[in-house]
């Protein structure tokens, strides 16, 4: 927002015109799920236009003649009819992040929450790379993150297939290093990401599930059959701050103390600055540190591990890290944290993820590659029996299934409700305020309709933070991207249907 | 566009009507193009936020108040959330936002000073016994004229009955050939181009035109003028340091002050009314000289002729290639726009002016940055009061050498006077500086009645009495004797004025017009009237209560952001030290 007050020009690309694009100077509301569609005609037109950087494409990357040729064929007409944009709003997209001294892109889970997540990442990746807005100030790629501390869930390992420091799991001797400062031999096979989780549920082959801080009982999509699977487990544990839908199904809940508040330790922030925190009040009565918790569990499953502070595991994990080895505590204390990675105590730290690309040598790392993706819509269809597309998000002051935000009111909630075009409305017959049925192959939920001209016509649109009232992943689409786990939330096919 | 919740009320047809009237087709914050493209944005939004007060201008019109559906429509058009335009529109004079349950015009009648004095709370009364809608409030600039009257229009233009029953261009010294700052006034026609012209109008410009900037700052700062607005602030500085960043690539505006609210001060608006062509000649000399391209002049919302005049005379110029792309056929691109303020005198300070012109509310600013480097818009602006750039024009007349040899060596030039109150001719007067006060009245025909006491420099002045008829009305002089001459008011009162109820009077003006913002001035103004409460029934003041005024004074006189609490208190402790009010009986 600073940046928009400084003069800076954003492009809000989203299906939807939400409070974010209101901000911006232009609102492009593309066709739900056409965003590689949407990146490719960009990036043809890019090189088309000749405003890609030759220099750096030639020096840094690779690929680029089997990209261009892939998007040779998304011309601003064929980008027209695949994201329903005007071709000429495309081409002045183009031509404005090409020309930018600076640009960046930025998502969140509208370009991750769809089963081709992964080619959408990649799309716009090429788009940088195409530019050069990469790996220099005030350029860049920026995953945007939901939560203060979900980079640094990733950089302690909690991904199936890497250890702490993103090394992987398959790596023997990285393996080795941490199977001896722990004193076991570590499992050498990467494990589930939660979708594969609930497949094995299903399976049979995973019986127990111990769960910290997440609600899958409420987030998952297509929840009835995920919450079946969730109780038909041997066994379940829950550690949570609170008493959640999960915790409700669980054997065991174990109250947590809340990370940020409550307890000693680090965050890392989306742009990778590790930073201390401290404990600024007690947790209440029976509610206990995680480290705490973790410790006696594993002296009841006969290990002891001391009474580690945060300061002494975070040493274990320099240790073991080499981008973290030069964030000694008192270093990230003293200069207000640091971004990985930061490999010894002299080290500046890294504000650039990608700077290499910019130096002589490439640091010996091999060239970006350009990714050749192409445009898929939704993986359902819509069809007669269910002509309108759902899209999912959230709403400014509630967070997710509202386990954190549900506890306070707000005088602009206004609880879960299907957001229909006006158009659509009149069609169906519906009122504001109506309370309709509203039907996907998985399911059905009921929910009062409010009518809205901030999205296109054929388009509904709600928020899940109030599963006590609407269950809403009823009726959400379960199919995921196989490469990050993550289910379509953002694209499913369903019908209203008046009740009365 | 910004993420905005608007409550369900609103505009009328008439509302809509009016508001869009006073913009243009392509002012709008947000655009829907196409079902799926929308064009709004931050940028978009604070290039248009100026719009605001316009807007509102229009709407209080139409409405009689800004009632709260016509305000949702004006958000809508320019983006602004309704909470800040609601701030704004509450922060001025002229706008009302409550029903006024009628649809008549709006007679306002001043209550300070000189019509005081000269009945206008009877007249007030006579007015609302005779059924017309009363708004009873601070001085409207037409001192010389006492008591005076503005009618404030509904659904059509708002006047002075004044302007028409009297001939406003007179001033008491017409025809005098010393004259040189006035010398047009009551010659001239002032809605003619032609006729400004073959008197004379224009050969500044051109000799302007012919030294360049450099040498026409230099010329500015080597006649030692100085702000004539009250602050006397070297002009020619004030210009080179606007033309250095001008040098540095940055855009600048240069602004007219013309929005006299000095209780006392009427003197640009007898300009503006009577020459108003030479402002805008002026203001274009101050553009070539600091190379800025953008010209405002922010005019009091009271002063509808004068207004009138000046966008007559704009758009003459404009037609005659003096404003517009390459002025007088150089390459420098300048033109201007009017800008009515709504009634708040803190607008008169420079920052407040450039927060009221961009459409917040007219709250000072802190300085520095000073305007030179962050001014209207956050960028570069030379704010000129109207009579200090008149004087550029004869400057360039009569060139430095006979400039700089009227007056005296510190302050040199012409200045003008605006006396009110108990004289024999009230008006605008223009005298060299040094000339004593005493010589000043005599040129106004001497005081009507016995002399009790003189108001230099407004409100924000402060009383002399007999004993300063000796002193040179000159920077100097009046520093040194512990006066101001301010913005050029001499107010005079006889003995038979209630000086208690003049005092209470200018008390109660700086409680209604401080803007809040900053404490000493916000708790300091409202303590200084509450504490003259005891002059109401003609009682003194303990010594103890006038050792608070002087504690407070020195509170807001070291920790007020701005002038107005600086001032405040001023003509407060003037007049209790010369035994005016608060003594024993």
């Amino acid at each position: 927002m600073k940046g928009l007050d400084n003069g800076a020009t954003m492009y809000a690309v989203d299906p939807r015109r939400t409070s974010s694009a209101k901000f911006a100077d232009v609102w492009v509301g593309l066709e739900l799920g056409s965003d590689v569609a949407l990146a490719n005609t960009i990036g043809r037109e890019i090189i088309d236009a000749g405003l890609i950087d030759k220099d750096f494409i030639a020096h840094s990357t690779a690929g680029f003649e089997a990209y261009r040729d892939a998007v040779a064929e998304y011309t601003l007409e064929r980008g027209e009819e695949l994201t329903g944009v005007p071709g000429e709003v495309i081409r002045e997209m183009a031509h404005a992040y090409a020309n930018a001294e600076k640009a960046q892109i930025l998502w969140t889970l509208g370009i991750t929450e769809h089963h081709n997540a992964v080619d959408n990442v990649l799309a716009l990746c090429n788009l940088a790379l195409l530019t050069g807005h990469i790996g220099r100030w005030g350029s860049g790629l920026v995953p945007l993150r939901g939560q203060n501390n979900v980079q640094g869930g990733g950089d302690m390992g909690a991904l199936p297939n890497k250890l702490p420091g993103f090394q992987n799991v398959v790596d023997e001797a990285a393996l080795a290093k941490f199977s001896e400062c722990y004193g076991v031999d570590l499992n050498p096979v990467p494990g589930k990401h939660l979708t594969h989780m609930f497949e094995a549920m299903e399976t049979g082959e995973l019986t127990c599930a111990y769960v910290i801080g997440e609600n899958p009982a409420d987030s998952e999509a297509n929840i009835d059959h995920a919450r079946h699977l969730l109780s038909g487990l041997d066994c379940l544990i829950v550690q949570d701050i609170f008493m959640t839908r999960t915790a409700e199904l669980a054997d065991v809940v174990l109250p947590a103390s809340i990370a940020w508040a409550e307890s000693d330790g680090t965050v890392t922030s989306s742009e990778r600055r590790v930073q201390v925190c401290h404990k600024a009040v007690n947790p209440p009565d029976g509610a206990r540190d995680d480290i705490e918790i973790l410790g006696d569990l594993a002296k009841r499953l006969g290990y002891d591990w001391g009474d580690p502070t945060p300061r002494e595991l975070w040493d274990e994990l320099r240790s073991l890290s080499p981008m973290h080895f030069g964030m000694s505590v008192d270093r990230l204390e003293a200069e207000g944290g640091l971004q990985w990675p930061c490999p010894d105590l002299d080290h500046p730290g890294s504000p650039f993820l990608h700077g290499w690309l910019w130096e002589d040598d490439l640091e010996g790392r091999d060239p970006a590659p350009f990714s050749v993706v192409e445009a898929q819509g939704p993986i359902e269809e819509l069809t007669e029996q269910f002509p309108l597309r759902l899209t999912t998000g959230r709403a400014l002051d509630s967070y997710n299934t509202g386990v954190q935000s549900g506890g306070f009111n707000s005088p602009i909630r206004s609880g879960d409700e299907i957001d229909v075009h006006p158009a659509d409305a009149a069609r169906l017959g519906i009122a504001d305020g109506e309370i309709v049925r509203v039907s996907s192959p998985r399911g059905s939920v009921d929910m009062g309709v409010r009518i809205q001209s901030n999205l296109v016509e054929g388009l509904t649109f709600t928020t899940f933070h109030f599963p006590e009232l609407v269950d809403l992943n009823v009726i959400t689409n379960d199919a995921y991207d196989e490469r990050s786990g993550t289910a379509e939330f953002k694209a499913a096919s369903i019908r209203i249907d008046k009740i009365a | 566009m910004a993420d905005l919740y608007i409550s369900p009320d609103t505009a009328t047809d008439a509302e809509i009507a009016a508001v869009d009237a006073a913009l243009l087709d392509d002012q709008r914050a947000s655009v829907q193009e196409h079902e799926r493209v929308v064009r709004g944005g931050t940028r978009r939004r604070h290039e248009l936020r100026h719009l605001l007060l316009p807007a509102l201008h229009a709407l209080q019109n139409e409405a009689g108040w800004i009632s709260p559906g016509g305000l949702n429509h004006v958000c809508e058009r320019l983006q602004v959330p309704p909470a800040e335009a609601y701030g704004v529109a509450t922060f001025y004079e002229l706008f009302r936002t409550t029903d006024p349950g009628h649809a008549e015009s709006i007679t306002h009648v001043c209550m300070d000073g000189a019509c005081q004095v000269a009945g206008a709370a009877a007249l007030a009364d006579d007015l609302e016994a005779a059924g017309t809608k009363v708004h009873r409030g601070p001085c409207l600039g037409q001192c010389e004229r006492a008591p005076a009257v503005f009618i404030q229009g509904r659904s059509g233009p708002d006047s002075v009955p004044a302007d028409e029953t009297e001939n406003s261009g007179a001033i008491p010294q017409q025809g005098d050939e010393s004259l040189r700052l006035l010398k047009r006034i009551g010659v001239v026609d002032p809605t003619s181009l032609e006729s400004y012209v073959a008197h004379g109008g224009y050969s500044a410009l051109r000799a302007a035109i012919g030294m360049g900037h450099a040498e026409l700052v230099q010329l500015v700062k080597d006649s030692g003028l100085s702000g004539r607005g009250g602050a006397a602030f070297p002009t020619g500085v004030k210009w080179g340091a606007v033309r250095d960043e001008v040098t540095k690539g940055r855009p600048a505006h240069v602004v007219a002050n013309a929005d006299e609210s000095e209780p006392g001060t009427f003197k640009d608006r007898i300009v503006m009314e009577n020459d108003p062509f030479s402002l805008i000649e002026a203001l274009t000399i101050a553009s070539f000289a600091t190379g800025a391209a953008n010209g405002w002049i922010y005019i009091r919302g009271e002063y509808p002729l004068a207004t009138g005049r000046l966008e007559n005379a704009i758009a003459q110029a404009r037609d005659a290639g003096w404003l517009g792309e390459g002025i007088a056929g150089t390459e420098h691109d300048f033109d201007i726009e009017v800008r009515r303020g709504a009634g708040a005198y803190i607008c008169g300070e420079e920052t407040a002016l450039f927060n009221s012109l961009e459409g917040f509310r007219g709250e000072p600013r802190n300085k520095p940055p000073f305007p030179t480097t962050h001014g209207l818009f956050g960028e570069p602006t030379a704010v000129n009061n109207p009579e200090t750039l008149v004087n550029v024009l004869d400057l360039l007349d009569v060139g430095l050498e006979a400039y700089r040899a009227t007056g005296t060596e510190r302050s040199p030039g012409m200045k003008l006077f605006c006396l009110s109150g108990a004289v024999a001719r009230p008006g605008l007067y223009e005298v060299p500086f040094g000339m004593t006060l005493g010589e000043l009245l005599e040129v106004a025909g001497g005081v009507d009645g016995e002399l009790q006491a003189i108001l230099m420099g407004g409100a924000a002045g402060s009383f002399v009495d007999g004993a300063h008829l000796d002193m040179p009305l000159t920077l100097e002089d009046s520093r040194e004797r512990g006066t101001t001459l301010g913005s050029g008011v001499v107010k005079v009162f006889n003995t038979e004025a209630d000086m208690n109820g003049v005092v209470l009077r200018i008390a109660e003006f700086f409680r209604n017009e401080s803007c809040g913002q900053c404490v000493p001035c916000r708790v300091g103004v409202v303590r200084q009237h509450e504490i003259l409460q005891p002059l109401e029934t003609g009682g003194t003041l303990a010594a103890d209560r006038i050792e608070l005024i002087d504690e407070m004074a020195l509170a807001m006189g070291d920790a007020s952001i701005c002038g107005l609490g600086h001032t405040a208190s001023g003509a407060v402790q003037s007049a209790i030290r010369l035994g005016l009010v608060g003594g024993s009986a």
